[in-house]
C-alpha cells in the first residue's frame, strides 16, 4: 500500500508518510509529533492515531512500545458543545 | 553531548531557543541548549500564542513591537522555510468599566507615542469588526490591526532549527539536576547525562525557573500560576481578531486552522498541570455570553500550563548580580511567547556586554531600586 495514501490521523488528515518523515527528522515521541503535525489534536484526541504513531516510533527507533505510548487523555472526552454546558437559557 | 560549552541555555521553550539563536547569530560558538522533555513541552506548547502590542507600559510595548517586526519577516530572519502561521487580524480589547476605559485611553496614548497605531472604538465600531459581539454594557474598545497570533510549536522549531544551523547543540531529554558554583562563579551543570563544564548558564526554564535559581542558592522573585485553556473543533473563519476583556477575564480567538482557542486566569498557585471541569463550565458561560454563536462550537480539548509571574508582570531579562555567569530570562507573566524574539536579542546584548538594543529596564535590580511600574493590562 502507498504510505502517502494511508491516513493515520483521521481528524486532522495526516498520512503515514508524514508521520514516518517526522520520526526520521528526530521527533520520536507521540507528544512531539502531535505538536508539530496536529496529529491527535482533533475530536478523537488521538485515540485512533496515538497507538499507530507509537508503533511507528517503536519500529523506527527500536524503543519499546511501553516507553513510547503513555497517552494523557484530556477532558472533555469525545467533544462537548458549549450549548450542552450552558443550556439554552444563556441564548440571546 | 558536548562536555564543555561556552554557554549552557536551560529550557527548550520559545525563550531558550530565541536566546540560543541570537547568541549564535552574534558569533558565539559552542552553545549547548538543554531541554528536560522535548521542545515546547512547557508553557510555550500550551499557550494561546497571541501576539499583541497594546500594552500599558513602555517596555512591554517596545518588546512586543520589535518582536512583531521579527514575526513579520521570520523566514528572512531565520533563513528557514517554516511557515509559523503568523496571522495579523488584530486584537479587540473590551472596556466594561470606567476604570478600564480610562486605562485604555492612557494606554492608546502611550502606544501611539511608540509607533503602535492602536485606536479607541465605540461599541458600534467594535461591532463592525466582530458583528456578533454582545455589546451590552460595553463602554468602548481598543483595537490594533497589526496584533495577531502565531503557531507556537512551529515558531519554536523554526528558531531551534535556525540555531542548529548556526552550530548550537540542542539536547532533548536532558535534565539539569544541579549547577556547580565556586567562589560565586558558575563552573558547570550536572545533568542526567553527565557534567558539562561551562562558565555561563542562562535560566530560561519558564515555570520551573525557581528550581534552577535554587540550584545556585538564589530565591528568584517569581512564582508559577496554573492557567487553563481550551480548543474547539475547527469551523470556517468567523472571527478575525483576538477578543479580550480584562473584567470578564477572558481571551478568545480563532486560529488559521479554524479552531477557537480561549482561556482565562484563575490565578491559582497549584503545581498541578491538569485541567478542571470548573474551568470548562465557567468558560462556557463567559464565551457564549460575549460571543453568542460560540454556543454551537464543540470543545475538543482543554489543558493547563504555567504562567511564570514576576512582581511587576514584566519579564526579568538580566544577569544575576550575586553569581557571576548566571543569567535570567524569566517571569514572563503570561506574555512570553510574543516577546521572545526581542528577548533573545536583549539577552545576547547582556551576555556579550553590549549596549541594549532598546531603552528598556528589565534587570532584576529594579525591584530593589523600587523602580517598578506594574503592567496594568494582563489577563
Ligand atoms: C494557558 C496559557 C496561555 C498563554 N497565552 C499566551 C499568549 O496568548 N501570548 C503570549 O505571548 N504568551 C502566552 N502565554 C505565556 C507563554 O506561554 C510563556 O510566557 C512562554 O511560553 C514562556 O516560554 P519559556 O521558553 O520562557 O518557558 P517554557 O515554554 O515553559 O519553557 C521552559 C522549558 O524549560 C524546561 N525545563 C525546566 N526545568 C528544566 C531542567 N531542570 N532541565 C532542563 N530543562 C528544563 C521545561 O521542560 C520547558 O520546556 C500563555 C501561557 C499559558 C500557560
Amino acid at each position: 500500500m502507498d504510505e502517502e495514501k494511508i491516513i493515520v490521523c483521521r481528524c486532522e488528515d495526516i498520512t503515514l508518510k508524514e508521520i514516518r518523515d517526522l520520526i526520521h527528522e528526530g521527533y520520536t515521541t507521540v507528544e512531539e509529533i502531535k505538536r508539530v503535525s496536529r496529529a491527535g489534536m482533533g475530536p478523537c484526541q488521538g485515540k485512533t492515531c496515538g497507538p499507530i504513531i507509537a508503533r511507528e516510533i517503536s519500529k523506527i527507533t527500536g524503543k519499546p512500545i511501553e516507553e513510547v505510548y503513555k497517552p494523557s487523555n484530556r477532558p472533555p472526552f469525545g467533544g462537548l458543545f458549549f450549548k450542552e454546558i450552558v443550556g439554552e437559557s444563556n441564548e440571546e | 553531548m558536548k562536555n564543555k560549552a561556552s554557554i549552557v541555555v536551560i529550557g527548550g521553550g520559545i525563550t531558550g531557543v530565541s536566546i540560543a539563536y541570537n547568541l549564535a547569530k552574534a558569533g558565539v560558538k559552542d552553545i549547548v541548549l538543554l531541554e528536560r522533555k522535548y521542545l515546547a513541552y512547557g508553557a510555550t506548547g500550551r499557550c494561546g500564542a497571541g501576539v499583541r502590542q497594546q500594552w500599558g507600559t513602555k517596555q512591554n510595548c517596545i518588546l512586543a513591537r520589535e518582536s512583531v517586526k521579527i514575526f513579520e519577516n521570520i523566514k528572512d530572519e531565520l533563513n528557514i522555510d517554516i511557515d509559523i502561521e503568523f496571522k495579523q487580524k488584530g486584537y479587540l480589547l473590551l472596556a466594561f468599566t470606567e476604570k478600564e476605559w480610562n486605562q485604555f485611553q492612557k494606554n492608546v496614548q502611550l502606544q501611539n507615542s511608540l509607533g503602535i497605531n492602536s485606536k479607541l472604538l465605540t461599541p458600534d465600531e467594535a461591532k463592525n469588526i466582530v458583528p456578533f459581539l454582545n455589546t451590552d454594557n460595553l463602554l468602548g474598545a481598543a483595537y490594533y490591526e497589526k496584533d495577531g497570533h502565531a503557531n507556537p510549536f512551529l515558531t519554536t522549531i523554526a528558531y531551534a532549527k535556525a540555531a542548529e544551523n548556526l552550530g548550537v547543540e540542542i539536547n532533548k531529554g536532558v535534565e539539569v539536576l544541579d549547577i556547580l558554583v565556586k567562589n560565586g562563579r558558575i563552573k558547570g551543570v550536572y545533568t542526567n547525562h553527565g557534567f558539562i563544564e561551562t562558565e555561563k548558564v542562562v535560566n530560561a526554564a519558564g515555570g520551573w525557573s525557581q528550581n534552577i535559581g535554587k540550584m545556585v542558592g538564589i530565591d528568584l522573585p517569581v512564582y508559577s500560576e496554573r492557567h487553563e485553556i481550551l480548543a474547539t473543533e475547527p469551523v470556517n473563519e468567523i472571527l478575525g481578531p483576538m477578543v479580550m476583556s480584562f473584567s470578564y477575564n477572558i481571551y478568545c480567538q480563532q486560529t488559521p486552522h479554524g479552531s477557537f482557542i480561549m482561556g482565562y486566569g484563575p490565578k491559582e498557585r497549584t503545581t498541578s498541570l491538569r485541567s478542571s471541569w470548573q474551568f470548562l463550565e465557567s468558560m462556557a458561560q463567559k464565551v457564549t455570553r460575549l460571543l453568542p454563536p460560540t454556543k454551537n462550537l464543540r470543545v475538543v480539548r482543554q489543558w493547563a500550563g504555567y504562567y511564570n509571574m514576576s512582581p511587576d508582570h514584566q519579564p526579568i531579562v538580566s544577569k544575576c548580580e550575586e553569581i557571576e555567569g548566571f543569567y535570567l530570562a524569566i517571569g514572563f507573566s503570561g506574555h512570553g511567547f510574543m516577546l521572545a524574539p526581542a528577548v533573545g536579542i536583549l539577552m545576547k546584548d547582556i551576555i556579550l556586554e553590549k549596549k541594549l538594543s532598546w531603552d528598556v529596564v528589565l534587570d532584576i535590580g529594579r525591584f530593589k531600586r523600587n523602580e517598578i511600574i506594574k503592567e496594568p493590562s494582563v489577563v
